[in-house]
């Protein structure tokens, strides 16, 4: 073993840094397992309320929704294939499409909140409180839920981008990509969630 | 082999950036960080054992003692916060895990020595959130540590803050636990395959999953308390069609687990100073790796005998009850292969192995009595009494605690190079081992005769075995302020020590005491079985 | 130690067969969904959601050519998480 000059020699271990973002993947589905969990005891118990409440999220605005993100999740995948072999620019290329596609999936976002924000449907507003319990937990849910999702695709945005400006500066090549390779998995992750997410709030029949 | 000749650097000497204190807080290695982790745990359980005197002081006879009943729901709710998220459960992972397991496994530091930091930097943004929820004009949270709904829900104190605090504090245990898991699978000096790791590593690494798969679970959970307080979104609130077990079932499905998260480093911790002090391999290793695994996998789920008198299903206690039995199994296994260690050993009674065996009686009662509350019959009698209070002081004080010191008599020759007063440790231990059952076991018989657990006033009756608590916690406090005592008195002025003042067999008694940064100033040499004096 | 990837890259054919799946999917999920199977609907509906996820994390995450190690623990949470939910349901499906 060496003793250290003025830099530290630096030691590289991809694997590592693979399996601690793995790690990490794992503590989110957790988290969001909670929620699952929280939502499969009510579902149960207001089956016929929770589809009723279901009726007034927009099925087409949610399959867009899902379009976005499993788009987005190849493209992110070509931007890491891109880099292994080399293909800088179509990598920073889709890397941004990643990113545009992720702004959409906002803006759709906004919309959906927004209208039910108009309808005066918010955590905590009067009308909330006024709903049958049912109804009441399952836009509880759909708002917790889809918000605490929305809060991991902005971590995931700045990901993304900071992979972006990385393989600008060269710090992320052909024989050292381990960044955008956590980075995107961490965007599948995001898109993974939305997976399972999506018909359980949208396609309650 | 010892070389502490004058050349070699010790890892507590300033050689970074960074000189002073400013050269631990910005420090990346492990020793230094576990040693940070051992201050900031210490300063906090004294506090927190300070505030246990006061609830001691007030039940020493009924009715109004010395504080007044809010003050005693905050008392005992800050106690918990303070000894469950900012001592155990931090605890012996973060401090012998940070120190020993890259020694242990021959790595020079963790996988993530920055990561490492940062946890501890977390442990320190957390602890003054908590701290300060006993400040706030709402005055400080009155729910107990476990904050159950719908009274947390509802109650006008600074419950927001402390959950925040906890959320915080939580990334710190599952950070630390990440950098762990991947320091084992990667770290490992070459010829050491997971059945060569001593098993103190073992211990460490099934701990570490608890960590980072568990506490995600009460982190949300914290959340949706949150904003139920501030959005009423109804998951714990009948009105709303919610359902206050909900909140239970979520606590407890991390809590459960967190218990092991502070026995398993604390049994890790016994693993390896029986056998030094027996100077004879362990017996069983396999048993013990495997079994770690067990305890750790199969404590995930068994959390609803927490619960048996909360309105569960019939059949969920049955279910709960089963599991719980089944858990106790491999815990059980490892007290036979302690014992069965010293058998025809030669046994050195050396400070660390009376802890040890301290622990080891104390930790039989704590899991025999956790057998009389995971059998649903009988806990139906003790819950929510003082027999609660007992067993969970013996097992996580009586068993972790006890571990702990252990631990600290143990490596501390490593980590500072001096030696303390043997003498004075081993009178230490003794009446803290007193002190400690005058206090907690009077608990179990008042708590089956009765004596309610978080209750400020009581009948008569019960008085007696309050008192002589009360005493037990005086007399437990002053063996405590003598460990310390002697020890600080050690790191300062104590004899100088040797590589190996314990015989012992594991790596990090081949390098110097105290260790030099990057600990293995040549590569260390890797033996099949960890535990071998005879070589 | 080294531990550099020197790892197999996902051919660009494969990510846009594996999307065109999963939109596929998508939309089956939808189909299914419109028609009322009952308690069956959502089975579907999740067994579908659960194929595709197992897509995203076998090709786009590449837990396919990952360590066997990887695809245990993956795996092991997965089914630690299915274990909660059904223990919790114990409680509550017996009230």
């Amino acid at each position: 073993m060496s003793n250290h000059e003025n830099h530290p020699h630096v030691h590289r271990d991809d694997e590592a840094q693979k399996l601690g973002m793995w790690l990490f993947i794992f503590t989110e589905l957790l988290l969001f397992g909670g929620l699952f969990l929280v939502y499969s005891i009510f579902r149960a118990q207001y089956p016929q309320n929770f589809h009723e409440s279901s009726l007034e999220l927009s099925v087409t605005l949610g399959v867009i929704n899902t379009v976005i993100l499993l788009v987005s999740s190849m493209s992110v995948a070509i931007s890491l294939t891109a880099v292994q072999k080399g293909n800088y620019k179509l990598s920073r290329l889709m890397l941004l499409l990643t990113v545009a596609l992720a702004l959409a999936f906002m803006v759709n976002k906004y919309f959906e909140w927004g209208a039910k924000f108009h309808h005066g449907l918010y955590p905590g507003s009067e009308l909330m409180q006024l709903l049958e319990r049912g109804h009441h937990l399952y836009f509880a849910l759909y708002f917790f839920m889809t918000g605490l999702h929305a809060f991991h695709i902005i971590v995931g945005v700045i990901l993304l981008l900071i992979s972006y400006v990385k393989i600008g500066k060269g710090k992320v090549k052909s024989d050292n990509f381990m960044h955008l390779e956590n980075a995107a998995l961490y965007w599948h992750l995001v898109d993974l969630i939305w997976i399972f997410l999506f018909p359980l709030l949208y396609l309650i029949s | 082999m010892s070389n502490e000749t004058e050349k070699h650097q010790s890892y507590l000497d300033d050689q970074g950036e960074y000189k002073g204190i400013l050269g631990w807080i910005f420090s990346t290695d492990h020793k230094r960080i576990a040693l940070l982790y051992l201050y900031a745990i210490t300063a906090f359980f004294f506090v927190g054992a300070i505030i246990g005197l006061m609830m001691r002081i007030e039940l020493a006879a009924p009715g109004e003692t010395i504080v007044k009943p809010q003050t005693y729901n905050g008392l005992f709710t800050v106690h918990g916060v303070i000894m469950i998220f900012m001592v155990v459960i931090p605890g012996l992972s973060a401090v012998f895990g940070n120190f020993l397991l890259p020694l242990h496994i021959g790595a020079k530091d963790v996988a993530f020595p920055k990561l490492n930091r940062l946890t501890w930097w977390i442990l320190m943004v957390g602890s003054v959130m908590a701290i300060m929820t006993q400040f706030l004009r709402q005055g400080p949270p009155d729910t107990g540590w476990t904050f159950y709904a719908p009274y947390s829900t509802q109650t006008g104190t600074s419950v927001i803050l402390a959950t925040t605090a906890a959320f915080v504090l939580g990334f710190a245990s599952i950070l630390t636990g990440l950098n762990f898991i991947v320091t084992i699978h990667r770290m490992r000096a070459p010829g050491m395959k997971f059945f060569n790791m001593p098993l103190f590593p073992w211990a460490i690494y099934a701990a570490s999953w608890i960590q980072l798969l568990a506490t995600p679970v009460v982190g949300i959970t914290l959340i949706m308390l949150i904003f139920e307080r501030v959005f009423g979104i109804g998951f714990f609130n009948p009105d709303l069609g919610g359902d206050p077990l909900l909140f239970q079932h979520l606590f407890w499905i991390y809590s459960h687990p967190a218990v092991y998260i502070m026995i398993l480093p604390a049994m890790g911790v016994i693993t390896e100073i029986i056998p030094t002090f027996c100077q004879q391999k362990v017996y069983g290793y396999k048993a013990i790796a495997i079994s770690s695994l067990a305890i750790a996998g199969v404590g995930f789920l068994v959390w609803g005998h927490h619960m048996y008198t909360s309105g569960m299903s019939e059949q969920a206690r049955w279910f709960f009850s089963l599991l719980t039995f089944i858990v106790a199994v491999p815990s059980a296994i490892k007290v036979f292969n302690w014992i069965l260690t010293m058998y025809k050993g030669s046994i050195d009674m050396k400070p660390p192995f009376l802890y040890a065996l301290f622990f080891i009686f104390l930790f039989i009662i704590g899991g025999t009595t956790g057998l009389i509350l995971g059998s649903v019959a009988t806990n139906v009698q003790v819950h929510d009494t003082a027999f609660v209070v007992a067993h969970f002081h013996y097992i996580i004080f009586g068993g972790m605690g006890f571990a702990f010191f252990a631990g600290i008599h143990f490596w501390f020759p490593k980590m500072y190079g001096r030696m303390y007063n043997f003498k004075v440790a081993n009178w230490g231990a003794i009446l803290l081992f007193i002190g400690f059952n005058l206090l907690y076991f009077p608990q179990f018989i008042i708590g089956y005769q009765g004596m309610p657990r978080r209750y400020y006033d009581y009948l008569p009756q019960f008085q007696w075995g309050q008192i002589i608590s009360t005493i037990g916690g005086f007399v437990l406090f002053t063996a405590l302020i003598i460990m310390v005592t002697n020890l600080v008195r050690g790191a300062k002025k104590g004899e100088l020590a040797p590589a190996n003042p314990w015989k012992g067999s594991t790596l990090e008694w081949t390098i110097p005491s105290p260790p030099s940064l990057e600990n293995f100033d040549t590569d260390p040499v890797v033996k099949a079985n960890p535990y071998d004096y005879n070589s | 130690m080294s531990g550099n990837s020197s790892h197999h890259i996902t051919p660009y054919r494969t990510l846009g067969i594996i999307l065109l799946i999963l939109l596929s999917m998508t939309f089956v999920t939808i189909e299914i969904t419109s028609f009322h199977l009952g308690a069956f609907t959502v089975t579907a509906a999740l067994l579908i959601a659960g194929f595709k996820g197992y897509l995203v994390l076998s090709y786009f995450m590449h837990l396919k050519h990952e360590s066997v190690l990887l695809r245990i623990l993956v795996a092991m949470v997965f089914v630690l998480f299915a274990l909660i939910v059904v223990i919790t349901f114990i409680d509550y499906a017996f009230r």
